[in-house]
C-alpha cells in the first residue's frame, strides 16, 4: 500500500469508530485526540480493527506512535507497503 | 421512609413494539387489528419469525453508542427517554439522584456472547480478536446501566431476571422503591432483545415449541386451535412511575394507579407451567389490591401460543373467576406482536392503558378457531366498548422456572 492508500485505510476506520461526522479533514501534523471525539476504548477499536483488517499488531508500548495522522501513516508505512 | 400506603401512579409510558413505536401507534394497531411479524434470517438457524422493532436508535443516541452498547441498551434509552418526555421530566441536577432505572429481562448477554465467539470463529478463535467491549455490554445490568449512562442518572439503577414475567417484575420493584422511599421518580418495565441470536428460536425449535406459518403475521396465535407455538421478538416499555403526591405536586397527567400486583414461584417444572400457582398469584394480586374477583373488569393473558401454556392459564383463570357474579372481559397481545419475553408484561398493559380513556377494550388476534379448551366467558375476538365502566386490570405474565407475576392498574379518581 501507499502512503496515499494507508491513509485512506486509517481514516475509513476511524470514520466508522467516531460517534458521529469525518475524519477526512482533520490536520495530519496534530493529535487525533485533540481533533476528534475519541476516547481510550475507541483508540482500543482502531487498534482491533488494523489487527482485523490488515493482520497488524500494535504493541502497547507503540500506541503513542498513533497519535497523528502523519505519525500513523509514518508507523504503519513499513507494516503495510507489502499489502 | 414512605408510608406504605402512598399511592403510585404511572405518569408517562415509552415503549417500541413492532408494529408501534408510541403508544398511540400501539393502540392504533392493536384496536385496527394491524399485527407485525416479518422473516429474519439468522446465523445457524436460517429464516424465523419475529417481531422487530423499527424505532430510530439514533434519536436518543449517537452513532459510537449504538455500536459500543447492546440492542437491548438501545431499546431502553429509546423507552426511557420517550417515558420521561411523555410525563414531562427531564433529568437535572434536582432529579438526578432521586430517579431510579429497574428493568426486567428475559435474559441479557446471549446475544453479545454469541456474536463474539462468531467473531472469533473467523480467526481461527483467536481470543486476540475478542471485543473489549464484552464485558460491559454483557454483565447483567446492562440495559438499565446505558440509561444512566445516557441521560445522567444518578439514582439506583439494576436489572431483574424474571424470564417472560420481566416486565411486570420491573414495574413491581420501582413500585417498592417508591414505597420505601429510596427514589422519587422511577423508570421501570421490561426490554427485550432476544431476536438477535439464534439460540432463543433453536431451543424452542428443539423443544418442539417456534411457531410456523406461510403468513408470519398469522404465526402467533394463542387459544387458537391451530397454534404451533410461540413467535420471539424484541421489545421495550418502560413507565415513568410516581407516588401521587409528588405527581399532583407537578401537575403531571395520570394513566393510571397502581392497584396491586404480586409474585410467586410453580416450585414445580423447568419449562411446564402451574395453573394452580398462576391462580394463586392472580388471587394474591387481586387481595393485595384489596379487590374481590368480580372488581376485575379486562385481563391481559399471558398465553404465547404454546398448546400446554394457553391451556393452563385458562384452567387457572377459571380457579379465580370461574365462581364470581361476572367473568371479567379476556384479551391477549401476542397474536400482534409475538412474545416481546421480557417487555411482554409492560408492553402488553400499556396497550391496555388507554382503554380507561378510550373506553374500547381491544381483542386477541389470529382466533380463527377457538380451541375448546380455550373457551372462556368474554374472550374478545373483536374490540369492545367498554363504555365508562372499565375500572381495573389485571395483567398477567409468566416465565420458565415457574415465576408468575400480576399487575393491577385502576382508573385514576382523585
Amino acid at each position: 500500500m501507499t502512503r496515499e492508500e494507508i491513509s485512506t485505510a486509517i481514516i475509513s476506520i476511524i470514520n466508522d469508530i467516531l460517534p458521529e461526522g469525518d475524519c477526512s479533514g482533520v490536520d495530519p501534523e496534530k493529535k487525533l485526540r485533540d481533533q476528534l471525539e475519541l476516547d481510550s476504548m475507541d483508540f482500543l477499536d482502531i487498534v482491533m480493527e488494523l489487527r482485523k483488517k490488515y493482520g497488524i499488531e500494535v504493541p502497547e508500548a507503540d500506541y503513542p506512535r498513533l497519535a497523528t495522522l502523519n505519525s500513523c501513516i509514518s508507523y504503519l508505512e513499513p507494516r503495510m507497503k507489502n499489502l | 421512609m414512605q408510608r406504605k400506603d402512598d399511592r403510585i401512579v404511572i405518569t408517562g409510558i415509552g415503549l417500541t413494539a413492532p408494529n408501534g413505536n408510541s403508544l398511540k401507534e400501539f393502540r392504533e394497531s392493536l384496536l385496527n387489528k394491524r399485527s407485525k411479524i416479518e422473516n429474519i434470517t439468522l446465523r445457524y438457524i436460517g429464516e424465523v419469525h419475529a417481531g422487530v422493532c423499527h424505532f430510530d436508535a439514533l434519536k436518543y443516541q449517537n452513532k459510537r453508542d449504538v455500536r459500543t452498547g447492546t440492542r437491548s441498551g438501545s431499546i431502553s434509552i429509546f423507552c426511557a427517554n420517550e417515558a420521561l418526555a411523555d410525563a414531562g421530566l427531564k433529568i437535572s441536577d434536582e432529579n438526578r439522584s432521586a430517579t431510579g432505572v429497574y428493568i426486567g429481562i428475559t435474559e441479557h448477554g446471549n446475544v453479545e456472547t454469541e456474536n463474539e465467539i462468531y467473531n472469533i470463529s473467523q480467526f481461527k478463535y483467536d481470543v486476540k480478536f475478542w471485543n473489549h467491549y464484552h464485558n460491559p455490554r454483557t454483565v447483567a445490568n446492562n440495559p438499565a446501566g446505558e440509561v444512566t449512562v445516557n441521560m445522567g442518572i444518578t439514582g439506583p439503577h439494576y436489572c431483574l431476571g424474571a424470564a417472560c414475567a420481566a416486565g411486570n417484575a420491573g414495574v413491581i420493584q420501582g413500585i417498592q422503591q417508591l414505597l420505601l422511599g429510596e427514589v422519587d421518580v422511577a423508570v421501570a418495565g421490561g426490554v427485550s432483545e432476544s431476536i438477535h441470536t439464534f439460540g432463543i428460536f433453536a431451543s424452542f425449535k428443539s423443544q418442539g415449541a417456534l411457531a410456523f406459518h406461510s403468513d408470519p403475521c398469522k404465526a402467533s396465535r394463542p387459544f387458537d386451535k391451530d397454534r404451533t407455538g410461540i413467535v420471539v421478538s424484541e421489545g421495550g416499555c418502560l413507565y415513568v412511575l410516581e407516588r401521587l403526591s409528588d405527581a399532583k405536586k407537578r401537575g403531571a397527567k395520570i394513566y393510571a394507579e397502581v392497584a396491586g400486583y404480586a409474585m410467586n414461584s410453580d416450585g414445580t417444572h423447568f419449562v411446564l407451567p402451574n395453573p394452580d400457582r398462576q391462580a394463586e398469584c392472580m388471587q394474591k394480586a387481586i387481595r393485595n389490591a384489596g379487590l374481590s374477583p368480580e372488581d376485575i373488569d379486562l385481563v391481559n393473558t399471558h398465553a404465547t401460543g404454546t398448546k400446554a401454556g394457553d391451556i393452563q392459564e385458562c384452567e387457572a383463570l377459571r380457579k379465580v373467576f370461574g365462581g364470581s357474579s361476572r367473568f371479567p372481559y379476556i384479551n391477549n397481545t401476542k397474536g400482534f406482536i409475538g412474545h416481546a419475553m421480557g417487555a411482554a408484561g409492560t408492553l402488553e398493559l400499556a396497550g391496555n392503558i388507554p382503554s380507561f380513556s378510550d373506553n374500547i377494550i381491544h381483542p386477541c388476534m389470529n382466533i380463527d378457531s377457538l380451541d375448546p379448551e380455550c373457551e372462556l366467558p368474554n374472550l374478545l375476538l373483536e374490540p369492545v366498548e367498554a363504555g365508562g365502566k372499565l375500572k381495573y386490570i389485571l395483567n398477567n405474565s409468566f416465565g420458565m422456572l415457574g415465576i408468575n407475576s400480576v399487575l393491577i392498574i385502576k382508573r385514576f379518581a382523585d
